[in-house]
């Protein structure tokens, strides 16, 4: 069952279009993968979802409703929630405050709380109490994660999660990926780094000056099609 | 013995100072609002007093308290109907309204109270005082420190202890990734302008009961509560309270020297702090 789609999904910084009628569609249980260089389009792709940027209500369709046109909040508050690019934890909060912070907008009991979410990522029970941004990049992501975790999210919008983070750290912070699986959360990743998309991802869409250009299972793609659809040339 | 008087009287008009601004220091920590009407809220917050007073009959204590929903409401509406429309990025467009407002405040209370000192009674309390040996204090003066006290206390608890204090100091750090944790910054703002507004009204009620008030007053309220703010640090409530005291006990001080130094020695005071620190004595770090 299709739980999120876009259609048609466009958007514009100012004079300039960012995005040309992007088209995805998500199961229920599902995890796409969006792929792409720099200013292809991906963070504009989920910031239109997640309602940062307005679209047209049709445009981005959750769970039978049209969303396009609802404020981020609205968005937050039916289950689609945000990790986004660069943390932005908030300074002023300490871990425990960053992580109960996600239940204000969305109180939904489920799989996700405190516990399983410390339980998830150890190390934030340990600093519960210490200033989110003191902690390191790889704890400030868990912090992000776990975050989003806490209002039991139907779809988890992941952008950037492994960007500035040592390859050791990036493959903890996905080991968790299983487990946010299984508790029911379908996911959105938006990642430069192909690998690590193509190992946890479902399906893949590709996307280059804000057109999808390539979309499959990673098992079907093969280095040479991600290559142009990724640059625009073949390898 | 003068000057431990001095200095007591001084601190303790440091929390009427103080009252003036936790409001002022509230919402300029949630929303960096500069409100240039706040002197002229609190005059308003006087005459919804004194009019609770007259038509009731009430004593300005138990009149406060009815007064507080009624301007909790009126904080309320007009960040939701005015202020919100204005703020952003650009910090002028707020504060041609709020000076605007101002203006407003003032020219309305003029046409329906005309420019007359009113003052609220509050019986025999007002006259009353306390022998503590060293010194005798005013129950009054006490009162308003002891309020300024409970009141820095409260918005400390909101702020670290509730939910919504937690949205608020998430939305004063970055308001649009506190929309997608489900927080609307209009709706927040609203919330502290409506809190800021019951403070207003606490502050109003000692006003009114310890000096003449008139629909002018405001602004010299204003630069108060904006020294007070300046002095503690931009948006700590505890500094907002240190800010007063040092204000009050310059005046005191002053005003013993020279009874013409009062005003000028608590502005003196305020371009001191200002000289030697900046920021403020308690600066947020994260500002």
């Amino acid at each position: 069952m299709t739980l999120l789609h876009t259609r048609g999904l466009t958007a514009h910084y100012g004079d300039f279009q960012a995005l040309f009628g992007v088209d995805l569609d998500l199961q229920e249980g599902e995890c796409i993968a969006i792929i792409g260089a720099n200013g292809a389009g991906k963070t504009t792709t989920l910031r239109s979802i997640s309602g940062v940027l307005r679209n047209r209500p049709e445009a981005v369709v959750f769970d039978g409703e049209k969303i396009g046109h609802l404020p981020a909040a609205d968005i937050m508050g039916r289950g689609l929630v945000m990790v986004p690019e660069g943390r932005r934890l908030f300074p002023s909060l300490s871990v425990e405050e960053n992580l109960s912070i996600g239940t204000y907008g969305r109180k939904v009991s489920g799989y996700w709380n405190f516990d399983t979410v410390t339980a998830l990522f150890p190390i934030l029970r340990e600093r519960r109490k210490s200033p989110a941004t003191a902690l390191s990049g790889g704890q400030q992501q868990m912090v992000a994660i776990g975050r989003a975790l806490m209002s039991n999210p139907r779809v988890l919008l992941c952008d950037e999660i492994s960007l500035g983070l040592a390859p050791v750290v990036i493959r903890d912070i996905y080991a968790a990926m299983p487990q946010i699986r299984e508790s029911g959360a379908s996911v959105v990743i938006v990642e430069q780094d192909i690998s690590q998309a193509l190992k946890v991802a479902d399906r893949v869409y590709c996307l280059m000056e804000g057109r999808v250009t390539l979309t499959g299972r990673p098992t079907e793609l093969n280095r040479d099609a991600i290559h142009a659809a990724y640059f625009g040339v073949s390898a | 013995m003068m000057w431990i008087d001095t200095l007591v009287q001084g601190v303790l008009l440091g929390g009427l100072y103080a009252l003036f601004a936790a409001g002022l220091s509230l919402v300029f920590g949630i929303m960096r609002l500069v409100n240039l009407a706040h002197g002229d809220l609190i005059v308003l917050g006087a005459y919804v007093i004194l009019i609770i007073v007259s038509a009731l009959g009430l004593n300005p204590f138990l009149a406060a308290l009815v007064a507080l929903p009624i301007m909790f409401t009126i904080g309320w509406v007009l960040q939701r109907v005015v202020l919100n429309r204005v703020l952003g990025e650009d910090i002028l467009p707020p504060l041609l309204v709020t000076f605007g407002l101002s203006v407003v405040i003032q020219n309305a209370l003029m046409q329906g109270y005309s420019a007359d000192s009113q003052r609220l009674r509050p019986g025999p309390i007002e006259s009353a005082s306390l022998d503590l040996g060293v010194v005798t204090v005013g129950v009054m003066p006490l009162l308003t420190f002891a309020s300024a006290v409970v009141v820095i206390v409260a918005l400390n608890q909101l702020f670290y202890r509730t939910a919504l204090g937690r949205a608020f100091r998430a939305t004063s750090d970055d308001p649009v990734t506190a929309q997608l944790m489900g927080i609307k910054p209009a709706s927040v703002f609203a919330m502290a302008t409506g809190i800021a507004m019951i403070v207003v009204t606490i502050a109003a009620m000692y006003l009114g009961m310890r000096a003449n008030f008139d629909p002018t007053i405001g602004p010299a309220r204003l630069i108060y509560a904006f020294e007070a703010v300046i002095i503690g640090g931009l948006g700590s409530l505890w500094g907002t309270l240190v800010g007063g005291v040092i204000i009050g006990v310059a005046q005191t001080v002053g005003a013993a020297i020279n009874l013409e130094w009062q005003i000028l020695a608590g502005h003196v005071a305020f371009l001191v702090v200002l000289a030697f620190r900046p920021r403020g004595l308690f600066p947020r770090a994260n500002d």
